[in-house]
C-alpha cells in the first residue's frame, strides 16, 4: 500500500510544484517585477563601532552618560523609555543621590490617580518609577526607545545612521521615480525603511548638547553616544552576562577536557 | 530487553539490597543506562546526539519552570513582564536566553538525530516503533516550541500566531470556524495566549513521556550502529556503563561549550528582530517568518503559488508542509532495502548527502527570505525535490541498488576478524 500511494503521492505534490513553478515562471518573463524607490535607494546602515561590540566588549559608561545627556536634552521630548527605570541609572555610574535628582527634575511627571476622588493629578518622579509616558500631539507616532537597538537589524548602527542620514532627496531618485517625491511633513532618509520619516533630523548642530566631561558635541559624536546609550538601554546586562560568560565557557572547556581523557581511559582497553 | 550476556545487578551494600527489594529503581537504571545495557561497541559520535537531546529537554524544563514563576500569560502585560525577567529578576536574563536559545539547541540536536536515523537506517526494522514515537516527539516539540514563541507577544509572536492558526482556515468548510475555535477568538488575543502558555507548559512533561517510550522501545532490540549489522556475539559489545557514559559525557561537553557560547555572547543572534517590538495587531511586520528551525517547512507551505485544478494554493500549502513531516512516519515501509547502514548503499548514500541534505538546507534558506523572487521559484524546485526523495527515489534506489558487501559482524568490522563469531553460532537476542 505505502509503495503504491506513496510514490503517487509524491508525483502529485511535485507536479503540482512544478505547476507553480511554471506559472510564476511565465509570470516574472511576461512581467518582470518594476523595481521601487525603496528597493534601490534604501541604504544598509552604517559601519560604526561602540565600546560594548564584541566577545570583550564593555561599556564606556561615560559615553553611555553623554548618550542620556542627548535623551534627555532631545529624543525625551517625544520618545518615551518606559521599560527602563531611574535607579538603572546607577549602572551607568550616577550616584543614588544624583539619580535622586535626576528623577525630580525630569521634566514629565509621574502620573497618580486617587480611586476615592476620581482626581488624577502628577508628581516628582521618585528613583523607583520607570521614565513616565510621553505625551506626542504631532504627525507619527514616536515609538518607545526603551528595546530599539533590539528592535532593528543592526540596531546601534541602524540608530546611528538613521539620526545622521538625513539628506535632501537626490535628484536622481526623482527622475527614475517621479512618485516618490517625499510628502509635506515627512523627511527624506535612506535608511529608514519605505524613505520617507516623520521624524524631523533631531541633532542638527554641534555643541547641541553640554557634555559635561568637555568632549566636544559634534553631531556625530552626539549620534553616537545616544545610540551606544540605546544599546544599553536595551540590553541593561550586556556587561554582567559577558563577564559570567567567560568562567561558564572557560570551565566548560577544562571539564570538557577532562571527560575527554577519561573517556580514552575508560576505552584504552577497548577497540572500537 | 537485552543479551544473555549483560551484567546483573547485584547489590552489596544492605540498604541496596533493602531498596532493590521495595522498589527496584537502582537496578531499573543500572539495566537502562548503566552495566546491564550492552551497547554495540562500534558507536560514533552520531549516536551521542540522543543523550544530547534528552539534556536539552531537561534545559528547556528546568529553565521553562523558572521562566513561568516571573511571566505573566496575560496580552496586557505579557511583553513588559518578559522585559521585567530580563532586567529585573535575578539571572531573569540569563534564564531567558537559555531557553530561547535552548530551543535552537534543541533542534539543532534533534535534526541530527534524525539525520543521523537517515544515514544509517536507524528506522528500519526491527526498530520501527522507535522512529515511529521520535517523529511524534519531533511533532509535539514544534508544536511547543511554536507556542513558546507567542509568550513574549511581541510582532513576530502575534503574527507568528496569526499565520500558523491561519493554516486550518484553509480546511474546507469547517476551517474559519476551526481556527476561531483554535484561537477563543477572530485573531490572537488574552484568549489564545492563555492557552498557548497552559499547552507550552503541559507539552513538554508529554514529551518526556513519549521519550521514556522511545527508550523503552529502543531497549528491546538495542542500539543499532554505523554498520548497521545486528548484535551476534559479547564481543560486537560493550556495557553503556562506562564506556558510553564517558563518551557521551565527552559529547555533552562539547555540546555545552558550543551552547554557552551562544547564550553568553550572542543570544539574539537566532532571534528576529521584530519581536522586540510590541504586538501590534494594527501593524504587519514586513515579513513574517518564524523560527528558523521551521524554516524548511515554512518554504514549502510558501512554495504553493498556483491553485492546483480546484484545490487552492493555500489548501495545497497546508497539506504539502504537515505531509513534508508525516511521511517520515511512513519512511520504514518506503526503504525496503535489506541494508540498513548507508555505509553499505553506495546510492543511498550518493542521494542522501548530496540530495537530502542540501536540499533542505536551501529549502530552509528560501523559508527564512521574504517570499519574492528568485527565492519561490528556488523552493518549489527544492520542495518537489524534498518529496521525491522520500516518496519515489527511496523506493527506487532500495529496488535497484546493489549494497557493498556487509562485515559479517561488529566484531570483524573493528578488529578484522571475528572467530569467536565464526566458531559459535549466532545468540538470538531475548527479549
Amino acid at each position: 500500500m505505502v509503495r503504491l500511494f506513496g510514490p503517487l503521492i509524491g508525483l502529485f505534490f511535485a507536479v503540482a510544484l512544478l505547476w507553480s513553478f511554471g506559472n510564476g515562471a511565465y509570470v516574472a518573463i511576461t512581467e518582470p517585477a518594476a523595481a521601487t524607490a525603496e528597493s534601490v535607494f534604501h541604504k544598509h546602515p552604517k559601519e560604526v563601532h561602540f565600546a560594548s561590540d564584541g566577545v570583550f566588549g564593555r561599556f564606556d559608561k561615560e559615553q553611555l552618560q553623554r548618550g542620556f545627556a542627548v535623551y534627555k536634552e532631545v529624543c525625551s521630548t517625544c520618545h518615551s523609555l518606559k521599560q527602563v527605570s531611574f535607579r538603572d541609572l546607577t549602572a551607568i555610574g550616577y550616584s543614588e543621590a544624583e539619580v535622586k535628582a535626576i528623577a525630580k527634575q525630569w521634566g514629565n511627571k509621574a502620573q497618580t490617580f486617587d480611586p476615592k476622588t476620581g482626581d488624577r493629578a502628577d508628581r516628582e518622579n521618585l528613583a523607583s518609577d520607570h521614565f513616565p509616558p510621553v505625551y506626542y500631539a504631532g504627525q507619527g507616532s514616536p515609538p518607545d526607545l526603551s528595546l530599539m537597538t533590539k528592535a532593528r537589524h543592526e540596531g546601534p548602527a541602524y540608530v546611528y545612521s538613521l539620526l545622521t542620514g538625513y539628506e535632501a532627496q537626490p535628484a536622481a531618485m526623482l527622475k527614475q521615480f517621479p512618485d516618490a517625491k517625499t510628502p509635506d511633513g515627512l523627511h527624506y532618509n535612506p535608511y529608514f525603511a519605505n524613505l520617507n520619516l516623520a521624524m524631523p533630523p533631531p541633532l542638527t548642530t554641534d555643541g547641541q548638547v553640554t557634555y559635561s566631561d568637555g568632549t566636544k558635541a559634534s553631531v556625530d559624536q552626539m549620534a553616537k553616544d545616544v545610540s551606544a546609550f540605546l544599546v544599553w538601554t536595551a540590553e541593561p546586562k550586556l556587561d554582567k552576562r559577558k563577564q559570567t560568560g567567560w568562567p561558564v565557557v572557560g570551565f566548560l572547556i577544562a571539564a570538557t577536557i577532562l571527560a575527554y581523557l577519561a573517556k580514552k581511559n575508560v576505552w584504552a582497553d577497548q577497540a572500537h | 530487553m537485552s543479551f544473555p550476556w549483560a551484567q546483573h545487578y547485584e547489590p552489596r551494600h544492605p540498604f541496596m539490597q533493602w531498596m532493590d527489594e521495595k522498589l527496584p529503581l537502582p537496578r531499573f537504571v543500572y539495566n537502562a543506562v548503566g552495566a546491564g545495557y550492552p551497547v554495540p561497541r562500534n558507536l560514533n559520535y552520531w549516536w551521542n546526539f540522543g543523550v544530547l537531546a534528552g539534556f536539552c529537554l531537561v534545559i528547556q524544563i528546568v529553565t521553562g519552570v523558572i521562566l513561568a514563576m516571573h511571566y505573566a500569560a496575560n496580552a496586557g502585560v505579557a511583553f513588559d513582564s518578559t522585559e521585567h525577567i530580563m532586567r529585573d529578576v535575578n539571572w531573569g536574563w540569563m534564564m531567558r536566553y537559555a531557553h530561547a536559545n535552548g530551543a535552537s539547541a534543541f533542534f539543532v540536536v534533534v535534526y541530527t538525530h534524525i539525520f543521523r536515523g537517515f544515514l544509517f537506517g536507524s528506522y528500519k526494522a526491527p526498530r520501527e516503533m522507535i522512529w515511529l514515537l521520535g517523529v511524534v516527539i519531533f511533532l509535539l516539540m514544534m508544536a511547543t516550541a511554536f507556542m513558546g514563541y507567542v509568550l513574549p507577544w511581541g510582532q513576530m509572536s502575534f503574527w507568528g500566531a496569526k499565520v500558523i492558526t491561519g493554516l486550518f482556515s484553509a480546511i474546507p468548510l469547517i476551517g474559519t470556524p476551526l481556527q476561531q475555535w483554535l484561537l477563543g477568538g477572530f485573531a490572537p488575543d488574552n484568549a489564545a495566549l492563555n492557552r498557548f502558555f497552559s499547552l507550552h507548559f503541559l507539552l513538554p512533561f508529554v514529551i518526556a513521556a513519549v521519550v521514556i517510550l522511545h527508550i523503552w522501545a529502543l531497549h528491546i532490540p538495542g542500539s543499532t550502529n554505523p554498520t548497521g549489522v545486528e548484535v551476534k556475539t559479547e564481543s560486537d559489545t560493550v556495557p553503556f556503563h562506562p564506556y558510553y557514559t564517558a563518551k557521551d559525557g565527552f559529547g555533552l561537553g562539547v555540546f555545552l561549550i558550543l551552547y554557552t557560547a551562544v547564550v553568553f555572547f550572542a543570544p539574539n543572534a537566532l532571534g528576529h528582530p521584530d519581536n522586540y517590538i510590541p504586538a501590534n495587531p494594527l501593524s504587519t511586520p514586513a515579513h513574517i517568518v518564524p523560527e528558523w528551525y521551521f524554516w524548511p517547512f515554512y518554504a514549502i507551505l510558501r512554495a504553493f503559488t498556483w491553485d492546483f485544478f480546484f484545490i487552492p494554493a493555500k489548501l495545497m500549502g497546508v497539506l504539502a508542509m504537515f505531509s513534508a513531516i508525516l511521511v517520515w512516519f511512513f519512511l520504514p515501509w518506503l526503504d525496503t532495502s535489506p541494508v540498513r547502514s548507508s555505509r553499505y548503499r553506495p546510492l543511498l548514500r550518493k542521494f542522501v548527502w548530496f540530495g537530502l541534505l542540501p536540499d533542505v538546507i536551501i529549502l530552509g534558506y528560501c523559508g527564512g527570505s521574504p517570499a519574492a523572487e528568485p527565492f519561490v521559484m528556488i523552493s518549489q524546485i527544492a520542495a518537489a525535490y524534498y518529496f521525491l526523495h522520500f516518496l519515489v527515489i527511496l523506493p527506487i534506489v532500495s529496488s535497484i541498488e546493489k549494497p557493498e558487501p556487509l562485515p559479517f559482524s561488529i566484531t570483524e568490522d573493528v578488529l578484522g576478524k571475528d572467530d569467536h563469531a565464526v566458531l559459535a553460532p549466532a545468540q538470538p537476542a531475548a527479549a
